[in-house]
């Protein structure tokens, strides 16, 4: 109906037109998407692969990145190597062939769980927080009510490093340094604007007539929140927690600075993996893939939502 | 501060609340109860972490505090950090850098965003498709993304220098992004641009999409040609828009840190550090904690007047 209708609109640009701005725009995305690319191809290259020139589109996949990735390793002589118990695994195999031997587990494991838990934590409490906030600014009177939803907003637009040097001070003083609560905390503050200025446009966007309906019923105000606003407002929640998740997820500056061993995230510890003389890009790469490919997921599960997160609600489609 | 919106939402419950408050009566607790129990924890976290902080940060720019020397005596110096911030050649230095990186990638962004936007919206087959394509690199980290760019800028090796040795015909080795003092600039831009270019375009596209069909059309009736066309309906209609996104990629690279951090860290030299770069240099390299929290209140004095205007441009476009 809707193509049929547009079809025959004076507005609809010509076939010419449709077609040069599709070639235009599927070149940029596709040009725009080598970078990535390069990401996952460069994990599965073995290390003089991914440094030879002319860059290699076409080679012989390894995995020695991953297991370089997830593992730490030493050197040895191939005299030492044939001494010991043959290799009971694929990775053992490799590293040796390589006349290492795995020392250990790596960091990233470790560092990606802190990445989960800091998020999701952080996530869970914005999003608690900002519900109850959004629904108690979406629907009663709140003396200086704009002023206070915009000190909310300005909260989050500070430089991270200007409130890092006092956050450094007071968390030394209260031994929330380097610590998984201190990152959540620090985390769920600068979330819970987002949360409170996405949610109170989703949460202004349920007809205020559910509630009185339920009210006249016989539900308390409490029961109305709960049992008719937080339903309609599901989706709502799902896209903000999201957008958390991704914030916490992402997040650099505040993690280098107060994370150094067991709160330290993933983004300030990936540009460390470094090999035998520099940076193993390989391992660099596949850590940034596994890195990279939840929020790839996320984002194309939230694409309806997309504009109204990056504008704090503002424009709504 | 903001404007009485004629159309929010928001105040519609105001009027409502008297009767249906007779008709609750007693029973559960008060509105006014619930409103402070809900708003409270939020009120109170913030102060706890922001508020609670800056006014530290206030104090400490007038004293000569050290972080790595908590208990060194503490002088008490009035504004002394203020004047000689505002004298000191490093940091008008790291403000024109950070001014010109906020420039161009704005500029840039939205001229390369606004086209992108205005060609999506010719509505091709497939078009939602390859738009969240291209909006990926906006929703990825910075910092790691940003680091994986210095490999492919490596002259020797790096798939960017290969491929504008093979489109240009310079050869790959000639050139270094990163430790050149006149493309280092760039080699940041070019990031940034890569990244948000994305955000610009699907503000920008909203913007197209908010202009109905009918005033193209009643336009058409009166035969004004499309470049007339695209001058005073398109662009008029979508402004407040691209002034949104503007606005708001304006405060992000004026705070730029994580990116940048990892791709060049300032340098080579100190062409490329930007206000947070010195920032983190003075505060966590050279532990000046009283100087840097001053250049701090400098930097939120700027934002905060910023912010002001970015939250009446967002009334602005929300009252259409």
């Amino acid at each position: 109906m809707k193509g049929l209708a547009s079809a025959h609109s004076i507005v609809e640009p010509g076939l010419f037109a449709k077609w040069l701005a599709a070639a235009i725009v599927i070149l940029y995305a596709l040009v725009s998407t080598v970078p990535l690319l390069w990401i996952v191809l460069t994990g599965f290259k073995t290390p003089p692969d991914s440094i030879s020139y002319p860059p290699k589109l076409l080679f012989q996949p390894s995995l020695e990145g991953y297991v370089n990735l997830f593992t730490t390793r030493t050197r040895q002589t191939a005299d030492f190597i044939a001494t010991l118990p043959p290799a009971n695994s694929w990775y053992e195999k490799l590293v040796r062939s390589r006349n290492m031997v795995i020392a250990g587990p790596s960091k990233y494991l470790p560092r990606y769980i802190n990445s989960l838990i800091i998020g999701f934590g952080s996530t869970f409490l914005a999003v608690l927080l900002g519900t109850l906030t959004a629904y108690g600014f979406s629907r009663f009177k709140v003396p200086l009510k704009d002023d206070l939803m915009f000190f909310i907003l300005s909260t989050r637009m500070m430089p991270p490093i200007a409130v890092a040097i006092p956050i450094y001070l007071m968390y030394r003083e209260l031994g929330l340094t380097d610590t998984k609560l201190g990152m959540i905390l620090l985390y769920t503050a600068v979330n819970v604007s987002l949360a409170v200025w996405l949610l109170k446009g989703f949460i202004d966007e349920i007809p205020l007539e559910y509630e009185e309906a339920a009210m006249i019923d016989g539900y308390t105000r409490l029961q109305a929140f709960r049992k008719v606003v937080l339903p309609q407002a599901a989706t709502g929640i799902a896209a903000t927690a999201i957008f958390c998740l991704i914030f916490a997820w992402n997040e650099y500056a505040f993690a280098v600075l107060l994370t150094s061993g067991d709160a330290q995230t993933s983004p300030p510890f990936i540009p460390f993996i470094i090999g035998e003389g520099g940076q193993d890009w390989p391992a660099v790469a596949a850590g940034t893939t596994l890195f990279l490919v939840p929020i790839v997921l996320f984002t194309v599960l939230l694409r309806k939502h997309l504009l109204r997160g990056i504008t704090f609600g503002a424009v709504r489609k | 501060m903001l404007e009485p919106l004629a159309t929010n939402r928001s105040d519609k419950p105001v009027t409502s609340l008297k009767p249906l408050a007779l008709i609750k009566g007693a029973r559960g607790f008060s509105d006014r109860a619930i409103a402070w129990a809900f708003i409270g924890p939020t009120i109170a976290l913030l102060l706890a972490i922001n508020i609670f902080p800056l006014i530290w940060t206030i104090r400490l720019s007038f004293t000569n505090y050290r972080a790595n020397k908590p208990n060194a005596p503490l002088r008490w110096l009035g504004i002394d950090h203020y004047s000689d911030l505002l004298t000191d050649p490093e940091i008008w230095h790291g403000m024109q850098v950070t001014a010109r990186f906020v420039v161009s990638t704005v500029v840039i962004e939205t001229l390369l965003g606004f086209a992108l936007a205005y060609l999506v919206d010719r509505r091709f087959r497939g078009h939602g498709f390859w738009t969240t394509v291209i909006l990926i690199p906006m929703m990825l980290s910075p910092a790691v993304v940003g680091n994986f760019w210095t490999f492919l800028y490596q002259p020797q090796s790096g798939l960017f220098n290969y491929i504008i040795a093979f489109l240009s015909g310079i050869d790959a080795s000639s050139f270094q992004m990163i430790g050149d003092v006149r493309l280092a600039p760039w080699s940041i831009v070019i990031v940034d641009v890569w990244m948000w270019t994305p955000y610009v375009m699907l503000i920008c596209l909203a913007g197209l999409r908010s202009i109905p069909d009918y005033i193209y059309e009643a336009a058409e009736v009166d035969r004004a040609s499309k470049w007339r066309q695209f001058w005073t309906i398109t662009l008029p209609m979508a402004a407040p828009f691209i002034m949104l996104a503007v606005l708001f990629r304006g405060i992000e690279n004026f705070k730029m840190f994580d990116m940048v951090n990892l791709l060049t860290n300032g340098g080579p030299g100190s062409t490329t550090e930007l206000a947070s770069i010195t920032l983190k240099r003075e505060a966590f390299e050279k532990w000046t904690t009283g100087y840097s929290s001053a250049f701090a209140v400098i930097l939120f004095v700027t934002i905060f007047g910023l912010a002001n205007i970015y939250v009446k441009a967002l009334n602005r476009v929300k009252q259409r």
